[in-house]
């Protein structure tokens, strides 16, 4: 157990590092064009090499990275060109507003794909689970800027009860709660559907099992061979799966932040993106990747602690 | 639970038909299937894969799955008609009064669960106890099916323990209850053949000890015949026939029964003293069943305008009573001359030797990156697949190479076929070493001179391109043909060869039946000049009708063509009739080699011995010498020091078999044993398997005709000095010697005596009066078998005891019962009273 | 010996490949969901290919006093607009259903490439293992360990149509705007998607590699490519076919949110993630802008994820 989080662990590491060094290359290998970028298009030749004396650019390329991995490491990301502010005190904020959608999200698609998913895993074929796969796939299919703008045009234009944008000028206060409807809705529309899917594949899997079978075959009532035979080993799956989808939920959540001004981390990156704001960019990029490789060692952690038979072998 | 009325069977089916529901319309899958279970009585049914063995037992246990119905008749569980049950009443029954045990145990219980909770629930749900009562309850349980440390296989998830110990905790949980009837479906057969053994000898007790009915499903006949009572033998989703193990067996009155019979291979005998003669044709898909008669497109007695008019219906048997078989001629067909005769056995000259396999070693390493292994510095460590093979083949032999899972074979096929290369030691082919080569260093002449022929018929070809591609490919490989035209040609004379149709070669593997697959397999082998052709268990996952065909046409083109062969199996059955030499491994060791005979007789290696032992028998007349291993098979990651069967091995002599690996003694004309047994004590071993050849035991069978295993039971005894004539009890018990198989701890191992035998004839309680009881009739005795509940072995148990006529049984009175019950040493299995009844009426016939 | 030649089946002669393909449409009929899929794949692939022949407005024309119209209105000169205007007066219907070539091109190309990728590195991890395994393996889950948007956004904007590696294709290589933005996104598509589908490819393989024909090969001294590509790729269609369906759904979602982005291909072009973020400015008024596209993209998205599960029913039934 310890010794397969320490292999895990080591693995995140090597992981985090490649990713480091292909965005180190990806962006600051160029260094001359790294100036002119930090120093906007009409600043000088001069100017530029000045630039790069001064912040230690004409050091070797190896040197370089393991200052910039190092300070990286310590939450150093430098400054943001755009806002002139440090990267790491903007990603904090907007990191936070991200954590509260995210999670907010996170929870709903969850609990409703759970029990959708038994629900049509206990009884495949039948009408409820064709309903219910139906559903699934269809609201799979409208990609979260689609559904935005049909949400908003009933929600918005038609019915006129819930904001268009969740700026949240004020903070993220009770007060504009309304504001965060709409992209949790959109969020949890488009996700909730893979997770329903998955649940109930592993659940009709299990349904099927002879396990199951002889549970029934025991003369056990059907609850106790849902609760205690089924259930259990039909969630170790989709638990799994649920939190490595962490990665995908983060590329929605960028997404609908754009499409609904909501000042999180996507909307940060997006913006440092269109500004050429490098810093925050190599930043935004290092914390999206330490996110997913961390919840796929919780994932798997998870996964070792769920299913005794990796547990005792 | 108050005693049930034991007249009333415990199980009857009236005219059951059940049909799936699928795409293509309503599947027939039973038809018209009646069987009756008495009170304490073992029914064995018997039939190919997809005859519908399976969807009866789901239909007695209600449980059709959601495209599954019972279309008519009706099912009657003590005397009810289940059918009409509620969800509730059915849901008290499944579990209580009829369990189940499956074929896969691994998959038949819960893997996150502790064994103790999927036991306990059934008490708790079912009689409301407590849990510590339950547990309690489930210990004793578990000690009852033979289980070593109760506790800590209380304490387990199913994976951490074996196979063996799974299927048995899987019984133990059907038993829990005190079930009236217990449902087997193929219980051993994802089991090894030696463990396979002692979860068999538990069934056999089982009904003995708890008084339960039981159905057991098998495709082996000769699991029937240890277990049963009686047998249904089904046939494409009808009972075929129906009737005692003894009216089956000795007198069936079905084609196919009998074509079944004609088509197994039985250890006692090889193919020259009882050929093996396949049935013809394969068995019709559900839907496409003939009119009539269905086994009548594959049966030699089959008549236009009799057999193919109209449904056949299940008729009684003239002179056997409670024997039914489903075919309108069985009276027009001579059924002695339906049986297979001996054939003159052609004398084969081997030729020189081709394969030399000297001191071959295979060790794979695996990497142990724990924590413990790094700082112990033992991260790698080497799995001994293969120790010091060491052997022979010649040209036109057939080496058998025999052994159960984990032993090695299938490594060593790996690197003669240069999917692996040797870690020591030579493999020479034709004077060349290969060893070291692996396939792609080969050139096409020599890796067309070996090949090899694979185990499962549904993977043995690839189901993307048709037979013609395949074969073609491989002529081509081996540059035995230079173009496609060539190719083509080629490929229509293995098919000939093969004697499937030409234009099999458009076809595509999933058009093809299991059968006609492997046919395939045969042709690709030999596609290339093979000298040497491996085949890796290449019947095994064949039905049984279908495999004599098999074995006979790779046998026929083997001796035809002058090959090696190298038959890998674990069945000892089919090994006798088409090795000349075999090859026993355990453990990746050669514990024993030689000629077929020397093999199947003494001396004996006390591994083959017990592998002997292990092998159902389908036939009456043979008696077995009863050895059951303990324990497991060892890993072979972990092997055993010294001796590798010294874990497990019943005639252990002491420390030298932990502390030494054993020198491989030779007896003579190539026979090799490894073992410390000295050479005295291995001659002086016994044969497993008994044969009525024997000439005083002919004439005793002939005095006594139509019981022949009655009565060659009966002169073993009288060959065994000190038991004499008057009744034995238990008599067949007393001919089987059993050998102790618990060893003794390991340090008093050392002072016991290797063949510690003992036979366990009990002295009968001569001293009490009661009922009457008679020598051996000189005259013919009755069939006692005739009265429900009397199975063959019971009926030889009341020889024993001096009962040889129905009205001896009529005049018992209660207390003469009380003896004979005291006699039989299997209490509540059989209504004593109703023997009475029955032998009344018969006597009055 | 007895002669068993009898032994025979009675299934029908062998299929072409093609038949077979075909046939596993006509089976289709029995899945009405697939049959769904199948009518909204086929309609929009037909009009992406016969978009030139139907009768509609140009779709760059610019009509001025018609910016925003709503849907159903006429314009000064008379020309009906059935679903309005976008906000430089060109007509909405025409750039949709142009659109539909220009996302179909695009995703079905980007499509191709990740997963001739994927499957060549998915087949090798598998079938050769060990380090070929380790290697790729490990590459893929660098790629997968970054949220697809951040990859795509990190790649576009270290080597976008404006940095120096799309400056070079544009000026050295002489290639087109257009071009240039769509082998990036091509590029862009195949790193994220290609990694997903190495994985499948590879637990696929994992599972075929085991089977008995398999060893037949290699005993008869089949050399690693005939085995990867004729004996293993060929059975691992069935599902391969079924997530090339959901794949090529999940392309064309990724392309229109890059248009979407302001990071897709370069404007005049009709391109539906564009045409939302364009409606976006405008409020209510772009409204009918943005609807039309969402629709769009929804159901040819909802048509091939609808065929996906069709085939898969049927592969599930044999
Ligand atoms: N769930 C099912 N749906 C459709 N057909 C089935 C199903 N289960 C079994 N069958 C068919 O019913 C027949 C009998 O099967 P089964 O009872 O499993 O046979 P056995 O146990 O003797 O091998 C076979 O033809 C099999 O294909
Ligand atoms: S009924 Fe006819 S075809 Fe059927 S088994 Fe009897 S003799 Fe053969
Ligand atoms: S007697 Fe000793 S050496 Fe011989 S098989 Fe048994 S344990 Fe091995
Ligand atoms: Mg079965």
């Amino acid at each position: 157990m310890i010794q397969l989080a320490g292999k895990r662990l080591v693995q995140m590491a090597l992981i985090m590092l490649t990713v480091s060094l292909l965005l180190f290359l990806a962006f600051e290998a160029d260094k001359y064009s790294l100036a002119g970028k930090v120093l906007g298009a009409y600043s000088t030749q001069d100017q530029r090499l000045l630039w790069l004396e001064e912040n230690g650019y004409n050091a070797p390329f190896v040197q370089r990275y393991f200052t910039w991995i190092i300070n990286a490491a310590r939450g150093d990301f430098g400054e943001s060109v755009q806002f002139a502010t440090p990267v790491s005190k903007l990603l904090k904020d907007h990191l936070l507003n991200t954590a509260v959608l995210g999670g907010l999200v996170f929870t709903i698609t969850v609990s409703i794909a759970l029990v959708l998913g038994v629900l049509s895993g206990i009884a495949e074929g039948s009408t409820r689970d064709r309903g219910i796969t139906v559903l699934a796939v269809i609201t799979t299919s409208v990609p979260e800027f689609a559904s935005a703008t049909i949400l908003v045009a009933i929600f918005v234009f038609w019915l006129d009860i819930l904001p268009g944008t969740s700026p949240f000028s004020n903070g993220l206060t009770w007060s504009d709660a309304n504001q965060l409807v709409l992209p949790v809705m959109v969020l949890v529309i488009y996700n909730f559907g893979y997770y329903t899917r998955m649940t109930r594949a592993s659940m009709a899997e299990v349904m099927t099992s002879q396990y199951v079978r002889t549970a029934i075959l025991k003369g056990l009532p059907y609850k106790r061979v849902i609760m205690r035979h089924a259930l259990r080993n039909a969630l170790i799956a989709p638990f799994t799966v649920m939190i490595l989808q962490l990665n995908y939920l983060l590329s929605g959540v960028i997404v609908t932040e754009v499409f609904f001004s909501y000042k999180g981390f996507g909307k940060l990156l997006y913006e440092a993106a269109l500004f050429g704001d490098i810093f925050v960019i190599e930043a935004c990029a290092m914390v999206a990747v330490f996110i997913a490789v961390f919840s796929q060692f919780v994932s798997d952690i998870g996964y070792t602690l769920l299913n005794p038979r990796i547990r005792f072998s | 639970m108050a005693k049930p009325d034991m007249s009333t069977p415990v199980l009857e089916c009236n005219n059951v038909s059940i049909s799936y529901y699928t795409r293509a319309g309503e599947i027939p899958a039973v038809v018209d299937f009646n069987m009756k279970v008495m009170p304490g009585e073992a029914v064995g049914i018997v039939g190919e894969s997809g005859c519908g063995k399976s969807t009866v037992a789901l239909a007695i246990m209600q449980y059709m799955g959601k495209n599954g119905d019972i279309v008519g008749g009706e099912i009657k569980f003590m005397g009810r008609d289940m059918r009409t049950m509620s969800e509730e009443e059915l849901r008290d029954i499944r579990g209580s009064r009829i369990s189940m045990v499956y074929q896969e145990p691994m998959a038949s219980l819960n893997p996150s669960m502790l064994i103790k909770e999927q036991l306990n629930e059934v008490l708790i749900y079912h009689e409301g106890i407590s849990e510590e009562e339950a547990s309690k309850r489930s210990i004793e349980m578990l000690d009852a099916v033979r289980l070593p440390d109760p506790q800590r296989v209380m304490d387990s998830f199913p994976h951490q323990i074996s196979g063996g110990q799974q299927q048995r905790v899987v019984i133990a949980m059907a038993l829990l209850s005190k079930p009236q009837l217990l449902l087997l479906d193929e219980p051993t057969t994802a089991l090894d053949v030696t463990v396979e053994a002692g979860v068999v000898e538990l069934i056999k007790d089982i009904s003995k000890q708890f008084g339960t009915s039981m159905i057991y499903i098998s495709h082996n006949l000769g699991l029937i015949l240890e277990t049963c009572d009686k047998i249904a033998v089904m046939y494409s989703g009808e009972a075929v026939e129906f009737g005692s193990v003894s009216q089956v067996f000795d007198e069936m009155r079905h084609p196919y029964t009998r074509g079944l019979f004609n088509s197994i291979p039985l250890p006692g005998a090889d193919r020259y003293s009882r050929p093996l003669v396949p049935i013809r044709g394969q068995l019709p898909l559900p839907h496409e069943r003939p009119t009539g008669c269905n086994f009548g497109p594959r049966c030699d007695h089959f008549k236009d305008g009799v057999c193919n008019v109209e449904a056949l219906h299940m008729q009684d048997v003239s002179a056997h009573l409670g024997h039914q078989v489903r075919c309108e001629r069985y009276l027009n067909i001579d059924w002695e001359a339906a049986k297979p005769k001996a054939v003159a056995g052609e004398a084969i000259s081997y030729g020189k030797t081709i394969l030399q396999v000297k001191n071959m070693q295979k060790y794979y390493e695996v990497h142990d990156r724990s924590l413990k292994a790094l700082i112990s510095g033992k991260a790698s460590r080497f799995v001994k697949a293969n120790e010091k093979l060491d052997f022979e083949a010649r040209e036109a032999e057939t080496v058998a190479i025999v052994g159960e899972s984990g032993c090695g074979k299938s490594t060593f096929a790996k690197v003669m076929l240069g999917l692996e290369t040797a870690t020591g030691g030579e493999v020479i082919l034709n004077g060349q070493e290969i060893g070291q080569i692996t396939v792609h260093k080969r050139t096409p002449q020599m890796v067309g001179s070996m090949q090899m022929i694979f185990q499962n018929p549904f993977e043995t070809l690839n189901p993307s391109h048709t037979v013609g591609s395949q074969i073609g490919r491989v002529l081509r490989m081996f540059g035995v043909a230079k173009n496609k035209e060539e190719a083509l040609e080629k490929t229509y004379k293995l098919l000939d060869l093969v004697k499937l149709p030409r234009d099999f070669a458009m076809r595509r593997p999933r058009q093809l039946s299991g059968g006609q697959k492997q046919r395939v397999g045969i042709a690709r082998a030999f596609a290339g000049e093979a000298q040497v052709v491996v085949a890796d268990e290449p019947v095994s996952a064949l039905d049984v009708s279908v495999q004599a065909a098999v074995t006979g046409l790779l046998t026929d083109i083997q001796r035809e063509r002058r090959t090696t062969m190298l038959f890998i199996s674990h069945d000892l059955s089919v090994v006798r009739y088409l090795a000349d030499r075999v090859v026993v491994m355990y453990l990746g060791q050669i514990m024993e080699q030689g000629d077929t005979d020397d093999i199947y007789s003494p001396p004996y290696h006390p591994y083959t011995e017990a592998l002997l032992s292990a092998v159902p028998i389908a036939d009456t007349s043979i008696t077995k010498k009863h050895i059951v291993l303990e324990g497991e098979l060892p890993s072979p990651m972990n092997p055993p020091s010294g001796c590798p069967f010294q874990t497990r091995c019943p005639r252990k002599i002491g420390a030298v078999c932990e502390d030494e690996l054993p020198a491989v003694k030779d007896l003579g004309g190539g026979h090799k044993i490894m073992c410390h047994l000295s050479e005295e004590e291995l001659r002086a071993m016994e044969p497993v398997i008994a044969m009525p050849s024997d000439k005083k035991k002919k004439a005793a069978a002939a005095a006594n005709p139509g019981r022949a295993k009655a009565a060659l039971a009966a002169a073993s005894i009288a060959a065994i000095p000190g038991v004499d004539t008057p009744p034995v009890p238990r008599a067949k018990t007393a001919a089987k010697i059993e050998l102790t198989v618990k060893k003794a701890p390991p340090k008093k191992a050392a002072a016991k005596k290797p063949a510690a035998k003992k036979a366990t004839a009990k002295k009968p309680a001569t001293g009490k009066t009661g009922p009457e009881r008679l020598k051996k009739p000189r005259g013919k005795a009755d069939d006692l078998k005739q009265i429900s509940g009397v199975g063959p072995k019971l009926e030889q148990t009341l020889n024993g005891l001096g009962f040889w006529h129905f009205n001896q049984i009529a005049k018992w009175r209660k207390s003469d019962i009380a003896i004979v019950d005291d006699e039989l040493s299997f209490k509540g299995r059989i209504e004593r009273d109703d023997w009475v009844k029955q032998a009344k009426a018969l006597a009055r016939k | 010996m007895t002669d068993t030649t009898a032994e025979q089946t009675n299934t029908p002669d062998s299929n072409s490949g093609l038949k077979k393909f075909l046939s596993s449409f006509s089976l289709l009929r029995e899945s009405w969901v697939g049959m769904i899929g199948l009518f909204l794949v086929v309609f929009w692939v037909s009009i992406a290919i016969f978009v030139d022949l139907l009768p509609l407005q140009d779709p760059l024309a610019q009509t001025r006093g018609a910016i925003n119209l709503p849907m159903l209105t006429e314009d000064k000169k008379g020309i009906m607009h059935w679903m309005g205007t976008d906000d430089r007066g060109r007509d909405l219907l025409a750039r949709l259903l142009h659109g539909s070539r220009v996302v179909l091109f695009w995703s079905t190309l980007a499509t191709i490439v990740a997963y001739s990728v994927g499957m060549l590195m998915g087949v090798t991890a598998g079938y050769r293992g060990g380090w070929w395994d380790e290697i790729i393996s490990f590459m893929g889950n660098v790629l997968l360990s970054f949220p697809q948007i951040v990859l795509l956004l990190v790649i576009l904007t270290a080597f976008g149509p404006n940095s120096n590696v799309g400056v070079w294709m544009n000026s050295t290589l002489g290639l087109g705007k257009t071009v240039v933005s769509g082998a990036l996104i091509i590029v862009a598509i195949t790193f994220s998607t290609a990694p997903q589908v190495a994985r499948i490819v590879r637990g696929i393989v994992l599972d075929l590699k085991t089977r008995d024909y398999i060893a037949a090969a290699e005993v008869r001294g089949e050399g690693p490519l005939w085995i990867m590509l004729v004996e293993l790729l060929p059975n691992a269609r069935g599902p391969l076919i079924v997530d090339a369906c959901l794949r090529l759904g999940y392309v064309i979602i990724t392309i229109a949110l890059l248009g979407f982005l302001s990071l897709g291909l370069p404007p005049p072009d009709p391109d539906w993630g564009k045409m939302i973020s364009d409606g976006r400015q405008w409020g209510y008024n772009g409204l009918n802008i943005m609807l039309w596209p969402a629709l769009a993209i929804s159901s040819l998205v909802l048509g091939l994820n609808l065929l996906a599960d069709g085939l898969r029913e049927i592969s599930l039934r044999d």
